[in-house]
């Protein structure tokens, strides 16, 4: 497995680059994580990425875009829990980019 | 896969939806049998279907509370089960004699099922386009 290099200690991520132990994960993994998905991090991105940490807390998995995005709207608003608003945060996708800055697994059933 | 769906007109697809059961057996750990059970239930949704899951046999430990994996040293996966509601599968449904068979009561389960007899069960399967057992 591929080891990364993060605030002097190493960290290791699978092939595409996601976080392998989940414990690792803090502030500066999730800045360097990012940096390589070319992400300025903001506070609604970290709003987007703490929620995705409650959530995998809770449930133990990475959820799909579509219940992401209607959990969001449960817990934050209408105005967030919505494509365009989560896409423009993570042009990439908010599962496939949210997730893997938010140390978490990729989602079961993403391609 | 979410963003090509965006240019899908739902009418356009012809889609019928099926009926799919999906069939869980066996006790969490041990096999691999439930976990992977369980992923593909939560992949199926992504596909709209009409889907149901039946908890039969050693499966019904599958929904037991306060699972404990540490000595195991396996992830404890049961926590997902209550995230179902959220990719919209709500029918669960527990076989009654499996259940008391094992000691259990629906208090210990930790989602909300449908409990079910045996001849109910077989009636529920028969209903359904695509049965898969795990």
């Amino acid at each position: 497995m591929p080891m990364v290099e993060v605030a002097g200690k190493s960290f290791e991520v699978d092939e595409e680059g996601y976080l392998t132990n989940l414990a690792d994960w803090n502030q500066d993994i999730a800045a360097y994580l990012a940096q390589e998905e070319k992400v300025e991090l903001t506070d609604s991105h970290w709003e987007v990425i703490n929620f995705l940490r409650e959530y995998y807390e809770e449930y133990q998995i990475a959820p799909a875009v579509r219940v992401l995005t209607k959990a969001i709207a449960k817990k934050l608003g209408a105005d967030k829990g919505n494509n365009k608003y989560l896409y423009e945060l993570f042009p990439y996708g908010p599962a496939k980019q949210a997730c893997k800055i938010a140390g978490l697994p990729k989602p079961t059933g993403c391609i | 896969m979410f963003t090509s769906s965006e240019n899908i007109d739902p009418d356009d697809e012809g889609g019928v939806i099926k009926k799919f059961m999906f069939v869980n057996r066996k006790a969490p750990y041990g096999t691999i049998y439930a976990l992977e059970g369980l992923e593909v239930v939560l992949i199926s949704a992504a596909f709209e279907q009409d889907v149901s899951l039946a908890f039969v046999d050693d499966g019904v430990y599958e929904l037991k509370k306060g699972q404990d994996t540490k000595a195991l040293g396996q992830k404890n996966f049961s926590p997902t089960y209550r995230a179902l509601e959220g990719y919209d599968i709500e029918k669960l449904y527990v076989e009654r004699e499996s259940m008391e068979f094992r000691g259990l009561t629906e208090d210990d389960l930790l989602v909300d099922v449908q409990i079910v007899s045996a001849a109910e069960m077989a009636d529920l399967m028969v209903e359904q386009d695509v049965v898969i057992s795990f």
